[in-house]
């Protein structure tokens, strides 16, 4: 069993996921800065931004929905926000059981973090998915990210499947040896300790296996003539057009923060 | 799948501005620092060691096994990491792990790496290396020693990662101090557990069938002084959050004089955040184990302190 269905990145012909990686990598980036910036209560800057990644999710065709599921994963989150809705100072809106009471300052600033949180996972989202990881990695390049943490990058992305395979292997053993219960919550294999002793030692096995492989990947490079010099291809020019969408939304993200602050 | 299964990955949206930056230049400087020290110390036999362990690492943290009910113990791999392939490689191996799982996957923010690295990377990394090499150091490098400084290493990076992030979401004016640092720092002591646990037997594993590396790890070293910089930045960190925990003017303190009663306002606070409450463990307890993190930490200091001076006189002498 292959785990290609991790990859986030989903191929589709679309305006999004032909703009160049790297303008794409930054203007993400710029967008997340944005929303991060904007004083707290901005309502209509947020709707802007709004509005923004929409328009970007609808023409990258990924499918709204795809975006939503994806974005809810940060959600849990929000809870450790919550409690700003009892604590901040300012004039009472509600009272509630137990001697809480909702302040307006509460409320607003709780609104804003997870408006902002959830327009900052929509971005990123698309971001992965209608971006190649070879494209982030010359994005990676192109914003003077130090070779070598670029190769460790490429280098874990291009085993991270294999090692995720591994780790279904080891899971699916350790399920044919332990026994399974349907009944939730039933005891399977042994104490809780030993449990944690056993999973230990997958992982320890899984470690064991990375040494190995490393070896062998160690070799290989060697063959193919590696010196301890990460050497990479020239980066290709950025085309003109990419360049103008680069300076729009630029200019937008920068209009909607004075917007944001002025008013 | 890749859902992170502690809570410690801060989303975008949740620090605010100045902490993200403040956060990003540590951890770029720490990990800058790293590079330097990878390029000019280690072979380049560990370019491809570090990025297949953190391949290994980001899988591993698939790893789980059930404790009770739904809940179960997970890796994180810092303290592992740290223990195999010494502190600076470590610090590099958590970096591309944490990088990309907000890269790609959504796991923790953008703006907010800054504040991830340095809470997995730095944080985790250097107190792992710590308590690992100090409790070695007082064992005298007995075979139990590994295990134990594996497990307590593990423990307490988790445990103090855990507290950063909290200190940084109440910096950030997110959470309130006394509450997200008590109940970060509560949910965490029990989640160490499984990392503990997780890697006692990886470290078992690992002396049973090749005792070579564990003795290759161990022995990359950093100097004296920087593990003694790095305790007592986590402890100055902790000894300036513990106040700030306990005398933050807004928070609980002011529903308490809203209505006059103390005691009954904080019981329900702490329902409606099931996430990060700790049940049957009351804010007070939290508080005192808390302290005694803290303790730990300054005797932790103060043990290197007197290692520290001690190998100065031997040399001097």
């Amino acid at each position: 069993m292959h785990v290609h269905f991790l990859d986030p990145y989903r191929p589709r012909s679309s305006p999004i996921h032909r703009l160049d990686g790297r303008v794409k990598f930054v203007l993400i980036l710029a967008f997340i800065l944005t929303a991060a910036l904007l004083p707290a209560g901005a309502w209509a800057p947020y709707g802007a931004l709004f509005g923004l990644i929409l328009l970007v999710e609808f023409l990258s065709a990924l499918g709204m929905g795809y975006v939503l599921k994806r974005s809810a994963l940060a959600f849990p989150f929000v809870l450790a926000a919550l409690p700003v809705i009892f604590t901040a100072k300012g004039s009472i809106v509600a009272h509630l059981p137990f001697g809480l009471v909702v302040s307006e300052v509460g409320l607003e600033r709780f609104a804003s973090i997870a408006l902002k949180s959830w327009l900052s996972v929509q971005a990123a989202v698309v971001l992965a998915a209608s971006t190649q990881f070879p494209d982030l990695l010359v994005a990676m390049r192109a914003v003077r990210l130090p070779r070598l943490l670029v190769m460790l990058f490429g280098l874990m992305w291009r085993y991270l499947f294999v090692f995720a395979d591994e780790v279904m292997r080891l899971t699916r053993a350790r399920s044919a040896r332990s026994g399974q219960s349907d009944l939730p919550n039933a005891k399977t294999g042994g104490s809780v300790a030993w449990r944690a002793h056993v999973t230990g030692g997958m992982a320890g096995n899984l470690f064991l296996r990375a040494f190995e492989r490393s070896d062998r990947i160690y070799m290989a490079m060697l063959a193919r003539g590696y010196d301890g010099e990460v050497r990479t291809l020239p980066l290709p020019a950025i085309r003109r057009v990419h360049w103008l969408v680069f300076i729009a939304g630029l200019a937008i993200l920068v209009l909607l923060l004075i917007l944001g602050f002025l008013f | 799948m890749f859902l992170s299964p502690i809570q410690m990955h801060i989303p975008d949206g949740f620090l605010s501005v100045p902490v993200a930056l403040i956060l990003w230049a540590i951890s770029v400087i720490v990990v800058g620092y790293a590079l330097r020290r990878a390029n000019r110390d280690l072979g380049e036999r560990q370019v491809p060691l570090m990025g297949v362990l953190a391949a290994a690492i980001f899988a591993g943290q698939m790893l789980n096994f059930s404790v009770t009910g739904g809940t179960s113990g997970h890796l994180l791999g810092a303290a592992l990491a740290t223990i195999l392939l010494g502190p600076w490689a470590a610090v590099l191996v958590m970096t591309t792990v944490v990088g990309v799982q907000a890269l790609i996957f959504q796991d923790g923010g953008l703006l907010a790496l800054g504040g991830n690295l340095f809470n997995m990377a730095v944080i985790g990394v250097s107190v792992s290396y710590t308590v690992f090499h100090t409790i070695r150091k007082l064992a005298g490098n007995r075979r139990r020693a590994v295990f134990l400084g594996g497990f307590a290493a593990a423990w307490l990076s988790i445990v103090v990662a855990s507290l950063a992030a909290a200190i940084e979401l109440a910096a950030s004016g997110t959470s309130p101090a006394n509450i997200a640092i008590p109940s970060m720092g509560g949910i965490h002591m029990l989640i160490g557990l499984g990392e503990g646990l997780i890697t006692l037997g990886a470290l078992t594993f690992s002396q049973a069938s090749r005792p070579d590396l564990l003795q290759a790890g161990s022995t990359r070293t950093v100097r004296g002084g920087l593990v003694w910089v790095f305790g007592l930045g986590i402890a100055l960190l902790l000894a300036i959050a513990s106040p700030l925990a306990s005398a933050h003017p807004d928070g609980l303190e002011w529903v308490a004089e809203q209505k006059g009663f103390l005691d009954a306002a904080k019981g329900p606070v702490f329902k409606i955040i099931p996430d990060y409450a700790m049940p049957g463990i009351s804010n007070s307890a939290a508080a005192t184990i808390l302290a005694g993190v803290l303790g730990t930490l300054l005797v932790f200091g103060l043990a290197l302190t007197i290692a520290y001076l001690r190998r100065q006189r031997h040399s001097a002498s």
